[in-house]
């Protein structure tokens, strides 16, 4: 059993593209969800508005890469006034419903055949990422070491001795922007939620009534909130694209939804690093379950009439849902939260 | 802090109030009856829920600076009224100005804005937010409440200094000094009816509406609200309330609405509403009718 291997990819991955998708993802739901009370279950079509409309401006429409941003940008600002106009008015539930089924209208419309000579149907897209990977300033041929790190053949080695971390340069590359966005967002959220405007956000989850009745225009900050968080998804829907080099339709389902929540909650919503926590620990426990079990196996440390290999991922999700019931019976805050602001008698 | 309100002198609103009174003293105890100077006038204001007619109120009018209680038994559509004056629920007919403006069309937020702010019947405090931050949500023309401007602390940062002083001089006026940094939730249930009404008062409202500001609070700190709400037509503004107990009535009205079934029946002060048959009769009802006979 290699543990050196299980905890240094575990951790490769805890702070890598992937674990950036879900954290992005997350920090536009924290202003929706966290701070206004807004129920977006529809938080991955966001995401594939940003992915999609930066491939189909790129592949399909041939326009430039900046171009394709802004088209990404701007679809998921459409799609928040969309589904916001009808149902911010109405009940809190209401968006709730009306955003899960467009999320599943925007899968269905992106692998429907009708279009699939653009969007490529259920197979999706390619080739929109290279204009990405040209502005890299890591060099793919790099041969360097210093002291802990090196880098061989554009492959970055943090070898900290008990673990080490690796990742390719093209990886290392989605990193740096990954990040930077990660420290623009939080800087934005971080000015908004403590300003008057985070304050009447924060009304409103409490209880919208009482915010109108002193005066304040509810329908246009809930209005503000979802394309705030909405623009952010659309970002994390570029990180996707790009980490993958692809949009495929199917990876934009409720699930995707659902771990951006499992994030959020496991962090602390309504707390500013909440979803960064509560992404980097997500995806490093879920990278440690399946190369725990997968080594397990093929170390023959469990055997495989108790768990064969195909069984690994299905367990995998499992346990992260038990520890997820766990976690609200025991810290129903999550990580960063407050116990105190949750135990209140909410009347 | 500039506006006028809290800094004019007492006996100046005292000698309005004064004169309040004596123009109600003419005023006929009948439904509907015209006032001197009303700063709320509504006629014909209709409400049904399917069948039920909740709310159907010929004219009324409230004097303006005065404190006017509106009572009636339960289900008399009184909530109901104070929904549709604020704008928080539609009439199926009726028009109404506030302070000689139409306030038919404005949402209830424009008329939070405008100057008649309201309480809850069940009280509405924003429970995981701090006392303070209670206060500061309600101040208006906020500049930081922009999504733009949030983004720069340096262009609200003033503003907020100032809300922040107004609302430590409300809550050390309201006793609530020291809850400042606790969560509304934490307050007991008549600390909140105490921080709802000084919370409207962060508005720098012309008129308060208050829905039962006494129910359900101990007899101690009624006659503490009580003292509040006489407080708020020392600083100029008009109240209109809602309340069961008579004794509370008589003690700080100027004067008394009646409401039963949905329709204003009778007006007057409180010592002619206390001796209006019209009045027994809706609390007592068809009990008395029939005792009666
Ligand atoms: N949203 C509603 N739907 C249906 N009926 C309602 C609604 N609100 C109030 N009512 C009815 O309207 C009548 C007046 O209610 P309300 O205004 O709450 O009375 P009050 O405040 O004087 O006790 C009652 O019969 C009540 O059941
Ligand atoms: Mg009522």
């Amino acid at each position: 059993m290699d543990w050196h291997f299980v905890f240094s990819q575990a951790l490769t991955q805890a702070i890598g593209p992937t674990m950036l998708i879900y954290a992005i993802a997350a920090i536009g739901l924290n202003v929706q969800f966290g701070y206004t009370g807004l129920l977006n279950f529809g938080q991955a079509a966001f995401a594939a508005m940003g992915a999609y409309g930066l491939a189909l401006a790129v592949v399909a429409f041939g326009l430039p890469f900046g171009w394709g941003i802004l088209i990404g940008f701007g679809a998921a600002i459409v799609m928040a006034l969309l589904l916001g106009i009808p149902t911010l008015r109405l009940r809190a539930d209401y968006l709730a419903i009306v955003t899960i089924a467009a999320a599943e209208i925007v899968r269905r419309l992106a692998r429907a055949t009708v279009w699939s000579e653009y969007t490529g149907g259920s197979d999706g897209m390619r080739g929109f990422s290279e204009p990405f990977f040209e502005l890299s300033p890591y060099n793919p041929d790099a041969n360097w070491s210093v002291l802990f790190v090196s880098m061989d053949g554009g492959r970055l080695i943090v070898d900290l001795g008990i673990v080490d971390f690796q990742y390719s340069s093209r990886d290392l590359w989605v990193m740096t922007v990954g990040w930077i966005l990660v420290a623009i967002f939080l800087v934005v959220v971080g000015l908004l939620v403590h300003s008057p405007w985070g304050r009447v956000l924060k009304g409103i989850r409490e209880d919208e009534e009482a915010v109108r009745s002193l005066g304040k225009n509810v329908f246009a900050y809930k209005m503000q909130a979802l394309v705030i968080g909405g623009i952010i998804g659309a970002a994390a829907g570029f990180i996707f694209a790009l980490s993958r080099a692809n949009v495929q339709p199917d990876t934009f389902s409720t699930d995707f939804t659902f771990y951006f929540y499992v994030v959020l909650i496991l962090g602390g919503a309504a707390r500013l690093f909440g979803p960064v926590l509560g992404a980097a620990l997500f995806w490093f426990l879920f990278n440690l379950l399946s190369l725990t079990l997968n080594q397990g196996i093929r170390s023959d440390l469990i055997p495989r009439e108790v768990l064969a290999p195909t069984q690994v991922g299905p367990l995998v999700f499992f346990l992260m849902g038990l520890g997820m019931v766990l976690l609200l019976i025991f810290r129903p805050q999550g990580i960063l939260g407050n116990r105190r602001e949750l135990m209140l008698d909410v009347r | 802090m500039s506006d006028s309100e809290f800094e004019r002198e007492p006996e100046v609103f005292r000698e309005m109030h004064q004169a309040a009174l004596a123009a109600l003293a003419d005023v006929q105890p009948e439904p509907g009856v015209a006032k001197p100077d009303p700063i709320l006038t509504a006629s014909g204001i209709r409400r049904s829920f399917g069948g039920l007619v909740a709310v159907d109120v010929d004219h009324l009018e409230v004097q303006r600076g005065t404190i006017t209680a509106l009572i009636g038994p339960n289900g008399a559509g009184k909530t109901t009224l104070f929904n549709l004056l604020t704008g928080f629920d539609r009439p199926s007919s009726g028009k109404w100005d506030f302070d000689g403006r139409s306030a038919k069309r404005l949402r209830s937020y424009q008329v939070a804005r405008a100057g008649m702010v309201r309480t809850f019947q069940l009280t509405k405090a924003l429970t995981r937010m701090t006392v303070m931050d209670n206060m500061l949500i309600a101040a208006s023309a906020q500049l930081g409440e922009r999504m733009w401007a949030g983004l720069i602390p340096g262009l609200w940062k003033a503003q907020e200094a100032a809300n922040r002083e107004r609302a430590m001089e409300l809550l050390e006026r309201f006793k609530l000094i020291d809850k400042r940094e606790d969560y509304a939730g934490e307050l007991s249930g008549g600390q909140r009816k105490l921080l709802e009404m000084a919370r409207a008062l962060m508005l720098e409202p012309k008129m308060v509406m208050l829905d039962e500001p006494m129910a359900g609070v101990n007899p101690a700190l009624k006659q503490t609200l009580l003292e509040h709400i006489k407080g708020l037509r020392e600083d100029g503004m008009t109240v209109l309330f809602v309340e069961h107990d008579m004794d509370m009535v008589h003690e700080i009205a100027d004067w008394v609405a009646v409401m039963a079934a949905g329709q204003l029946i009778t007006e007057g002060t409180p010592d002619q509403i206390s001796s209006d048959p019209r009045v027994i009769d809706a609390y007592l009802g068809a009990h008395h009718d029939a005792a009666a006979h």
